[in-house]
């Protein structure tokens, strides 16, 4: 039964480079502790190569001015793990969790989907590579001899069957022992391995070589099953795990980001890797959650609020970034959120400079395209600006099927969702998010009773026989709502109006030559808001004084106008309603 | 020996290559210059575009319904039926299973009348146009402004600054069935002020696209963009209130004066003769008539009266 391991040499190391990829070319060396007490937790490659081991301590770095230090980072490392496990399940149900760094995937039946061993083995190395990890892949027809080979050789290793002891004779024996990279290796370790060093014995191939019962008298069976390990002889059972569907990038910012456009940046990048992740589940998103952890010790003004030209406060006084400080932030809005996002203060053992701001985008449907999430992201920032210098950003994405329609040639034509929602954000940033979308009448005699809602076209279901039949001999008189309603003085005649004038709009004015009502309603006195009123349709005579470039027939006509006057009842103001048209 | 730039008599030319633009040029000297351009007796008829219902049968049987991929114009004073024909169209629309759009420039549009119309409303976007709620306190604040950004910003809160920019946006989307733009709430001043390349590259945008778009207004400002131009106005204008027995708008009076004359408003309703409870509005008599219309097929007529009923008496 064959397995394949994927193992991210460095894995520390990587976890950083694959949210910072720029970083790739340099010597990169992850730090660990609190200073000043910082010692080297991982390097890469590179930074291997000029001398720099785990283990020293930062004023030993100091020689290398080339050198990028970073914080380990817990959160990359989880994001970058469970990246690894979504690789995996790309391809096999069956995946054991070994490590952090290291995965062992169960291949068998896996062939005739996917091809060859090695043809499998360099697919998982491609995918492993566009989610920002570079592993060394390795197949072999036991766990362990995969895992040996994945993390002996770099790159793809097939092992074939009946040939573990040839191919894996030359590796170090500290390739047996995976606890050797850990920060504290066991002494047992550390003593076995000191013991095959005077021996002689430093590679697999010289293990081999060893007498069976000479090492069991001295190792015990310890010794023995280190030997079967090293000849690729013994098999176990693989633990497969069920992981959570969590999809969830974050990254701690060096410095305080304080303007959204390299923050642009960095969500590019994370949405990318986020969304290869989900593609490589077979998944699309359903929503979108960002967070950003907000240094809460700068507090803006009103003054600063209300007048952005004064935001282009010093680097100095934001402690940030000189780069990241060209221009002023948008910092128009405040804290304080609208709509269906919110903004809570840090809890917990948070840190008293820390807050959160957290915006949600509900996504009509499942979508799978990072530039139209980074487009949205934008078009909320820019109308939901945070309001204070960044410190993290931690992005997550709740997973759901992909969106399946199957159009019909029949069937009329629907937007794109993913166009029309970026559409609906660029024209909510301009008219505001509660001026688009569609409405729902609500259950009240109350004018005006509606509410708006988000605009979800809903799919064609080819009811052409009904559509045919709606051609109607009268439409319905339509009214046009004066938004807020006008304010009208009226003059009576034997308790009805008679005369109008309306200053807001000159052209509501004169007498009343028909009129019909008082038509009565209230409601809602049983609430604070209680409403009650009379409405009369009434007609005026305006005239008009417009002029017309193709027809002159409106100029100095005197005609009718038709109004919903409004007696409030509980206020004893008139007010012009809206007018039929 | 160097090659003879001459020919003599008895000697041999010697064999030049031959220039590579020579075919081209040779090719080109040949050519009829004006072989490329198509007479304009031989041009291809632009097709007929394909008319979707205006949900108002005699309008229909006006003006063929509402040309898709064009731009349609439906102008008229206050109460004279645009906004009645507006909701029909999109009512019509919705029921085709067709997703609608409104750029509400003057945020007037009632949501009871358009579902007493039949708008199935789950089908309709609308788009209120006006001042940013959000911005406008600053907006007070600030009244003059100050620079390029700050007048950028004043002139993104006009009303009719956004309905043009919120419709070139949703074009660009395509997939509408209808795209209707209401300027009948807008000044005549402001929207004479929509330059005309506006309106020239809305109907480029819907132009072969099974997009409707529908323009309601006071006065016509699209000009020669629109593909079919309506006026709308009332059968006769009412100068006096010794004329309102030829109102524009249908009453009914009290159950005796309703038995003899049910769609006869009574001028007496205002003496108090009649109550005026007694009325009640029923309708508004329309005429529309055909200002300019590009469809193949004329008109048999370029005027239709209609009537409008109202919700409560549906």
């Amino acid at each position: 039964m064959p397995f394949a391991c994927i193992f991210v040499p460095d894995f520390p190391a990587e976890a950083i480079l694959r949210v910072e990829p720029e970083l790739r070319s340099q010597a990169v060396a992850v730090l660990e502790g609190k200073p000043p007490l910082q010692k080297v937790f991982a390097v890469n490659e590179k930074a291997r190569r000029v001398g720099i081991e785990a283990g020293m301590t930062k004023i030993q770095l100091e020689p290398w001015t080339d050198l990028t230090l970073r914080p380990r980072s817990p959160l990359q490392e989880t994001a970058a793990h469970a990246a690894l496990l979504d690789c995996a399940q790309s391809f096999s149900p069956r995946v054991e969790d070994t490590a952090p760094d290291t995965v062992i995937l169960d291949l068998a039946g896996l062939e005739s989907l996917f091809g060859s061993l090695p043809k499998i083995a360099r697919g998982i190395a491609r995918r492993t590579s566009d989610l920002g990890l570079e592993a060394s892949v390795a197949t072999a027809f036991n766990p362990d001899t995969a895992r040996f080979a994945a993390r002996g050789f770099s790159g793809v290793t097939v092992v074939p069957e009946g040939k573990e002891a040839e191919r894996l004779g030359n590796l170090p024996l500290d390739v047996l022992f995976p606890e050797l990279t850990s920060a504290h290796p066991s002494e047992e370790t550390v003593r076995l391995l000191e013991t095959f060093d005077m021996w002689g014995v430093r590679n697999f191939r010289a293990l081999c070589a060893l007498p069976e019962v000479a090492l069991s008298e001295r190792l015990g069976q310890h010794g023995i099953r280190l030997q079967q390990l090293a000849r690729g002889a013994i098999s176990r059972t693989l633990v497969p795990v069920d992981p959570p569907q969590v999809f969830e990038e974050a990254m701690e910012l060096e410095y305080p980001l304080v303007l959204l456009e390299p923050l642009a940046f960095l969500l590019a990048h994370m949405l990318d890797q986020l969304c290869a992740r989900l593609a490589a589940r077979a998944l699309a998103a359903q929503e979108l959650r960002l967070q950003l952890n907000l240094d809460s010790s700068f507090q803006l003004s009103d003054e600063l609020n209300c007048h952005p030209e004064h935001d282009a406060r010093s680097p100095q006084n934001l402690n940030c970034h000189p780069e990241r400080s060209e221009g002023p932030m948008h910092f128009a809005g405040s804290t304080t959120m609208h709509g269906a996002a919110s903004t809570k203060a840090a809890e917990g053992n948070a840190s008293p400079r820390n807050a959160h701001f957290t915006r949600t985008l509900e996504l009509p449907v499942p979508m799978l395209d990072p530039k139209v999430f980074l487009k949205l992201l934008q078009l909320d920032l820019k109308s939901h600006p945070p309001g204070a210098p960044i410190l993290k950003v931690h992005l997550s994405a709740t997973p759901a099927q992909p969106r399946t329609t199957q159009g019909g040639l029949f069937l009329p034509p629907t937007p794109e969702p993913e166009k029309l929602e970026l559409t609906l954000a660029r024209i909510a940033g301009m008219v505001g998010e509660e001026k688009v979308g569609s409405l729902e009448l609500l259950d009240s005699h109350r004018s005006d009773a509606f509410r708006m809602q988000r605009f979800i076209p809903t799919e064609p279901e080819g009811q052409k026989e009904k559509s045919d039949s709606f051609v109607s001999q009268a439409p319905i008189t339509a009214l046009r709502m004066f938004r807020p309603s006008l304010r009208a003085t009226v003059s009576l005649r034997d308790g009805k109006p008679a005369h109008l004038v309306c200053n807001k709009r000159k052209e509501i004015h004169g007498d009343i030559v028909w009129i019909a009502g008082p038509w009565r309603t209230s409601g809602d006195w049983w609430e604070q808001d209680g409403w009650a009123r009379d409405e009369w349709d009434i007609a005026t005579q305006v005239v008009s004084r417009q002029s017309s470039v193709i027809s002159k027939s409106f100029s100095g006509k005197t005609s009718l106008a038709l109004y919903r006057l409004v007696h409030d009842l509980l206020s004893g103001h008139w007010f012009v309603e809206g007018s039929y048209d | 020996m160097a090659s003879p730039l001459f020919q003599l008599e008895g000697q041999v030319i010697p064999d030049f290559p031959e220039p590579k633009s020579f075919p081209l040029l040779k090719h080109l000297t040949q050519k009829n210059p004006l072989a490329g351009i198509t007479a304009a007796s031989r041009l291809e008829i632009r097709p007929a575009p394909e008319m979707a219902s205006s949900g108002v049968s005699k309008m229909d049987a006006l003006t063929g319904g509402l040309p898709r991929g064009c731009l349609t114009e439906i102008c008229g004073p206050d109460s004279s039926g645009r906004t009645s024909l507006l909701l029909a169209a999109l009512a019509a629309a919705t029921q085709r299973e067709e997703i609608c759009t409104l750029i509400d420039a003057s945020d007037a549009f009632d949501p009871h009348s358009a579902a007493a119309a039949g708008v199935n409303l789950e089908r309709l976007l609308w788009v209120r146009c006006g001042s940013h709620a959000r911005s406008s306190p600053f907006a007070r604040q600030r009244n003059h402004a100050s620079s390029l950004a700050e007048w950028e910003r004043h002139r993104m809160e006009d009303p009719v600054e956004q309905a043009l920019r919120a419709t070139d946006l949703l074009l660009q989307s395509n997939g509408f069935g209808m795209v209707a733009i209401d300027l009948a709430g807008v000044s005549l001043k402001m929207a004479r002020r929509i330059p005309l390349t506006t309106w020239f590259r809305f109907r480029r945008a819907v132009e072969n696209t099974p997009t409707a778009l529908l323009v309601i207004g006071t006065q016509p400002c699209a000009e020669s963009c629109a593909t079919l131009a309506l006026k709308l106005s009332r059968p006769s204008p009412v100068v006096s209130r010794q004329e309102i027995l030829s109102s524009p708008f249908s009453v009914l009076s009290n159950p005796s004066a309703r038995d003899n004359n049910e769609c006869c408003p009574s001028d007496d309703s205002f003496t108090g003769r009649n109550p005026s409870h007694a009325e009640l509005l029923t309708g508004i008599e329309i005429c529309a008539e055909v200002l300019r219309s590009r469809s193949e097929r004329k008109p048999m007529q370029s005027v239709s009266t209609f009537a409008t009923k109202t919700a409560w008496t549906a």
